[in-house]
C-alpha cells in the first residue's frame, strides 16, 4: 500500500529535479528546511528523526540535495520527508511537507477490531512493519 | 542542464499528472529516449551550428555584465592586472554560456579561483564582485559571498570538524566561498590537525559541485604557494589564479580621497600635502598593509579632527565646511612620524594600533 501522506502523495514520486524545484520554492519563501526520517509511517506519529539541523541558512536548494543524497545512503530503507517550516510571527509552522524517499516495499496498515462492551467496535490501524524492532523495519 | 533551469521558473508540479506511465518506468523512459536521440540530433545540429550566429553584444547587454566592470574600473583604483584578468575570466565566461546556449559544451567549467596578494589590496572587495559577475553570468545561481576563515570551517574536537565544513559549504552553495588566509588550514607542523579533514571535504566538494559552488582561496603569495605544493590538489582544482598587487603612493591617495568623499569629508590643500607625507612615511612601517592602514589612518584623523573643533568650539562660530574639512594639523599629529626613525631599528615590533 503506498502511503500517502503530506503535499503531492497522489502524485507520482517526484523526481529529484522537482525537489529540488520545492525546496528552492521554501528557501526563496525564507522557510527553513529539514529533512526527517521515520520506519514507523503511523499518520498520528508526527515525530519523525530529524537528519542533521534544520538548514536556516542555506541560500540554494543544492545544498539539501547534498544532505538528502547523503540521507538517502544511511536511510534509503525509510521514509524520508522534506518540510518547510515558516518562522514568521502568526505562522510559527510547518508550511510544505511532503515524502522524499520511501521503502522499496510497504506493506501498509492492518485494521485492527476491537470487541468492546455491548457489541461495539474500536478500530484502529497498524502499519505491518512495526511489529517488529525500531531499526529492523523495512528489510 | 535547460530541464534544471526551466523547473525552476516553475517550481509547481505539472508534467507527473499527464505522464500516464507508472512513476518508475517514467523515470526510466526519459533517458534512454534521450540516448537513442541523442547521435542523430548531435549531427543534424552540427550542420545548423556552423553556420548558426551569435549576436555576443546582445548578449553582453543581457548579462548586464558591462556595468559591474565598468563599476569595478571606477570604484576600485589601481589593481590593473587583476581588473584585465577579471575581464578575460568575464569574456571567456560569456564565450562559455553562448556556446552553451548553442550545445557546444556541455561541462561546468571549473571557475575556482585563487586571491593572493599583500593585506589590504582589495580581495575581498574583489572576491564580492566576481561573485556578481558570476552571478549575472549564470555561472551561480544566486550569487552571494560567505566570508570565512579557518575558525570556520575546522572544529576543535574529533568529529567536530566535517559537520561544521559542511554547514558552511551548504551555506555558500549558489554563491561563492570565500576562505580568507586559506593556508591556515594547513598545519605542516601538526599532522593530526583537524584543518586537513576540512581540506578533504573542500576539495571534494569542489570537484564534483562544481555547478553549485565557486571556492575563492586568498592569502599571501609566499605563503600560499607553500600551502599548495603541500595540497597538490587544490591548485590542480583552481583554474584562476589572480595576484594582487601592492598600491603606489599616488593610488594610495587617490583612495583615501575617495574614502573620504564617500563620508563626506575632505582634505584642505595643506591636508592633502600632510597625507602625502603621511602615506609616504606609512608605507615604510612594519605592519603596512595597503588600503586598510589608509582607512585606519582616515578614521584617526577624523577623530582628531572632532576633537579639534569641539575645543575650539567656544572661540569660533563652526561652519558646514569646518565639519567636512580635514585639516594638516589632524594627520600631522600621528606618530607615523616620530617613529620614522626607530622603525628602521630592528627592535621596533609594534602593532599598527600603537601608530596613532
Amino acid at each position: 500500500m503506498r502511503l500517502t501522506q503530506g503535499c503531492f502523495s497522489f502524485l507520482p514520486d517526484l523526481t529529484d529535479a522537482q525537489i529540488r524545484a520545492q525546496a528552492q520554492y521554501c528557501i526563496d519563501h525564507g522557510w527553513a528546511v529539514n529533512l526527517e526520517f521515520t520506519d514507523d509511517p503511523h499518520p498520528r506519529n508526527t515525530y519523525w528523526e530529524m537528519w542533521g539541523l534544520p538548514m536556516f541558512d542555506i541560500k540554494d536548494a543544492a545544498a539539501l540535495m547534498m544532505e538528502l543524497a547523503e540521507c538517502r545512503k544511511v536511510y534509503g530503507d525509510r521514509y524520508i520527508r522534506l518540510s518547510g517550516f515558516d518562522s514568521t510571527h502568526g505562522w510559527e509552522s510547518v508550511r510544505l511537507s511532503f515524502l522524499v524517499n520511501r521503502p522499496a516495499q510497504e506493506p501498509g496498515f492492518k485494521l485492527i477490531r476491537q470487541e468492546r462492551e455491548g457489541r461495539s467496535v474500536r478500530y484502529t490501524t497498524q502499519a505491518y512493519e512495526t511489529d517488529r524492532p525500531e531499526g529492523q523495519r523495512y528489510r | 542542464m535547460t530541464e534544471t533551469t526551466r523547473s525552476y521558473e516553475h517550481p509547481g508540479i505539472t508534467d507527473p499528472m499527464l505522464d500516464e506511465q507508472a512513476p518508475g518506468t517514467a523515470a526510466f523512459a526519459k533517458p534512454v529516449a534521450a540516448v537513442a536521440a541523442g547521435p542523430a540530433a548531435e549531427k543534424a545540429a552540427c550542420g545548423e551550428l556552423s553556420s548558426a550566429t551569435v549576436d555576443l553584444a546582445k548578449e553582453l547587454a543581457e548579462a548586464g555584465i558591462e556595468d559591474v566592470l565598468r563599476e569595478l574600473d571606477e570604484e576600485l583604483i589601481g589593481l590593473a592586472p587583476v581588473k584585465t584578468r577579471i575581464r578575460e575570466i568575464a569574456a571567456l565566461l560569456l564565450v562559455e554560456r553562448v556556446r552553451r546556449k548553442l550545445g557546444l559544451s556541455s561541462e561546468a567549467p571549473t571557475l575556482h579561483m585563487s586571491f593572493t596578494g599583500n593585506p589590504g589590496t582589495g580581495k575581498t572587495t574583489v572576491a564580492l564582485r566576481m561573485a556578481h559577475i558570476l552571478h549575472r553570468l549564470g555561472f551561480v545561481r544566486k550569487g552571494h559571498l560567505v566570508s570565512v576563515t579557518r575558525d570556520d570551517l575546522v572544529g576543535q574536537y574529533i568529529g567536530h570538524t566535517a559537520p561544521k565544513t559542511k554547514e558552511i559549504l551548504k551555506k555558500a552553495m549558489g554563491g561563492v566561498l570565500f576562505i580568507d588566509e586559506a593556508y591556515y588550514l594547513h598545519r605542516a607542523e601538526n599532522e593530526r590537525d583537524y584543518g586537513q579533514e576540512a581540506i578533504e571535504i573542500l576539495l571534494q566538494v569542489m570537484e564534483n559541485q562544481r555547478e553549485d559552488l565557486v571556492v575563492i582561496l586568498a592569502g599571501y603569495a609566499d605563503r600560499m604557494e607553500r600551502f599548495f605544493s603541500s595540497n597538490p590538489g587544490f591548485r590542480s582544482r583552481i583554474a584562476h589564479h589572480i595576484d594582487f598587487p601592492d598600491y603606489a603612493e599616488g593610488e594610495l591617495l587617490q583612495i583615501s580621497e575617495m574614502i573620504l568623499a564617500k563620508q563626506n569629508y575632505k582634505l584642505s590643500e595643506r591636508g592633502r600635502e600632510a597625507l602625502e607625507r603621511y602615506v609616504a612615511a606609512r608605507k615604510l612601517l612594519p605592519h603596512f598593509s595597503n588600503a586598510r592602514s589608509i582607512r585606519n589612518a582616515l578614521d584617526r584623523a577624523r577623530l582628531r579632527q572632532a576633537n579639534r573643533i569641539v575645543r575650539s568650539a567656544g572661540q569660533v562660530k563652526i561652519t558646514a565646511d569646518d565639519l567636512m574639512t580635514i585639516e594638516a594639523p589632524d594627520l600631522l599629529a600621528s606618530r607615523v612620524f616620530g617613529q620614522q626613525a626607530a622603525a628602521s631599528s630592528p627592535l621596533s615590533n609594534e602593532s599598527e594600533e600603537t601608530f596613532d
